[in-house]
């Protein structure tokens, strides 16, 4: 059972400010998803790897070469707030 | 037949022989905009080009209006994912495969609606409003890549480009009658693809035949430094023993000019028929179009056999917890500091740093991106990782290694791109599970990372698409062209169109 909560630990652990109504409707969907995911657990899945990836690739490395990239000001420039050439966020530390 | 009814193939053909030219195609698209385009709502955005900006592309490859998924960064050309969240996101850069569409001469029409982020097999999550199916106005046309493959299908684009993690690109392409392929895992850059699930994500082609599909993939493909997941078959050797006896003419290549696998012959060839794929919750006459697909392929002189693919029935657990997980990591980015969308918070919190982020990814995302992520960030949490995502990713590895086994004797496997056709706006959309579950058929070859297609093969009474998916082995996908042509050179599904 997931408990709302449960559900606005998780919100929170998201990053994500979340209103009753909503965390009440995604209690009763996540508890609805995870009882379906659960099915995995009729797998006897000791001595399995696991696949985080596909393909055999690995030690994908590329030469530390200086190649064109974005200005700083570009960089800046799709942010709300600027400042002294960074990005401007609210108060970190109350 | 109109112009923008037209494939790529025989519009470039058309230009080649002077009986048409760019703009006259850029203008007939037009027109059908102008005409159907607020009722079917393929796009976000759409651009606007002069005709006399148009006449220089004449001269290359394929100056054809294409239709761009909404995750796909188009330089200086707002790109959203169909989410408030990137709301006025400008790109200062262009996707891998927006520049080598540029290089081929391609015209962008607009950026394709979407499911947001992805998020959906509906096309019903995006921000901008839901596409209609243009087979049926009331229905939905199939996700995430559904704006893309109703404009392919209205006549609003000749072809597109869609993204494909879980189905994405085939399961809207069967529900609107066209053609959509996603490709290995590796064969297409991801560089500017905004990312949903970075282990499953490909970009492949959707076009109203088999072979546009081949020349889209022609101009996509390729191994690209920037994304350091393409490969790059030159170096490493992908290629098992079955493909490369399957290999005409592209031994030492790093990609095939896949025209060559446009040939009517699939005789000799064998092709499973999973029959784990044919239980309950299928429509009757979905099963009956895909089973006299087979009886077609086999008069052609391909072999069939039941196989089985044991984990099947656990495919969408998985799916829904890998796929959420990377998503949830991907997702952290959009937090209101270095682009798109920031809210401050109401008078009565405060507005701290965090306080900032949160209101900002309340505000921003949709409720099914706010499931998703959550879902994901649950089962990567502390105490929750080994009981999910790590469970995911072994079980990940028993999937694929069912398709490694069945293709150890197979060329390929057949099976519906979608348990049923086009279902109504609105019929699923409050319940996610029987949403996720329209993806049962798509998602393996993503966990497996193999290529797939799916091309129309029939119609229901009620006049909507059927699709037939074929898969095959991982950097195979001249074979999923070659079984795919020689069934549409004996059908002629692919010719219907829609008059909107």
């Amino acid at each position: 059972m997931i408990s709302t909560e449960e559900v606005k630990n998780i919100a929170s652990l998201s990053r994500i400010h979340l209103k009753d109504a909503e965390a009440g409707i995604l209690s009763q969907d996540l508890e609805k998803i995870l009882d379906y995911i659960n099915k995995l657990e009729q797998l006897e899945l000791s001595g399995i790897d696991p696949t985080t990836h596909v393909l055999p690739l690995k030690n994908v490395f590329r030469k530390d070469a200086v190649i064109p990239s974005l200005k700083q000001e570009q960089a800046l420039s799709f942010s709300i707030e600027q400042k002294d050439g960074a990005f401007k966020v609210p108060k970190i530390i109350e | 037949m109109k112009l923008n009814q037209r494939t790529a193939h025989e519009l470039r053909d058309l230009i080649k022989s002077n009986e048409t030219s760019v703009d006259k195609i850029y203008a007939a698209v037009r027109t059908q905009i102008d005409k159907s385009e607020k009722e079917v709502n393929a796009f976000v955005r759409l651009q606007e080009h002069n005709l006399q900006d148009l006449k220089p592309k004449q001269d290359l490859a394929f100056p054809i209006p294409i239709a761009i998924k909404d995750n796909i960064c188009i330089k200086e050309n707002e790109t959203t994912c169909a989410s408030k969240i990137l709301a006025g996101f400008k790109p200062p850069y262009n996707a891998t495969v927006i520049d080598k569409l540029l290089d081929s001469g391609a015209v962008f029409i607009g950026n394709a609606n979407m499911d947001e982020f992805a998020f959906g097999s509906s096309t019903e999550t995006s921000f901008f409003g839901p596409t209609k199916n243009p087979w049926d106005l009331k229905c939905v046309p199939g996700g995430s890549s559904g704006g893309s493959t109703a404009a392919v299908a209205a006549d609003e684009a000749i072809w597109a480009i869609g993204s494909d993690p879980g189905g994405s690109i085939r399961q809207p392409a069967s529900l609107c009658g066209v053609v959509g392929l996603k490709p290995t895992y590796g064969r297409v850059s991801r560089y500017g693809l905004i990312a949903f699930a970075s282990s499953l994500d490909q970009i492949g082609p959707i076009t109203k035949d088999v072979t546009d599909s081949a020349l889209l993939l022609n101009i996509l493909a390729g191994h690209d430094p920037k994304d350091s997941t393409s490969a790059d078959c030159r170096s490493i050797n992908l290629l098992n023993t079955r493909n490369q006896r399957s290999k005409r003419s592209s031994q030492n290549q790093e990609i095939p000019d896949y025209t060559q696998s446009l040939i009517e012959d699939v005789k000799g060839l064998t092709i499973g028929i999973p029959k784990e794929y044919f239980v309950e919750g299928m429509d009757p006459e979905v099963k009956d179009a895909v089973m006299a697909s087979v009886a077609i392929l086999k008069d052609q002189g391909a072999c069939f056999k039941e196989i089985s693919l044991p984990h099947t029935e656990y495919a969408v657990a998985t799916y829904y917890i890998i796929a959420t997980a990377e998503a949830s990591s991907n997702l952290a980015r959009f937090d209101g500091v270095a682009f798109g969308l920031r809210e401050r918070p109401s008078q009565i919190r405060k507005n701290t740093l965090v306080d900032m982020y949160e209101e900002t990814r309340d505000k921003g995302f949709g409720m099914e991106a706010k499931r998703r992520i959550m879902l994901g960030t649950y089962s990567l949490s502390s105490g929750y990782y080994d009981a999910y995502y790590l469970k995911g990713l072994k079980v990940r590895s028993l999937i694929k290694q069912d398709f490694d086994t069945a293709f150890e004797e197979l060329d390929a496997i057949i099976t519906p791109t979608s348990p049923t056709t086009a279902f109504k706006i609105g019929e699923r959309a409050n319940d996610p599970l029987s949403m996720y579950l329209s993806d049962i058929y798509t998602i393996s070859a993503n966990l497996s990372g193999i290529p797939a297609i799916s091309i129309p093969c029939g119609f229901s009474k009620k006049g909507l698409p059927i699709g037939l998916q074929i898969m095959a082995n991982a950097f195979n996908e001249e074979m999923l062209l070659r079984i795919a042509y020689s069934y549409e050179q004996a059908t002629e599904w692919h010719k219907k169109r829609v008059n909107l």
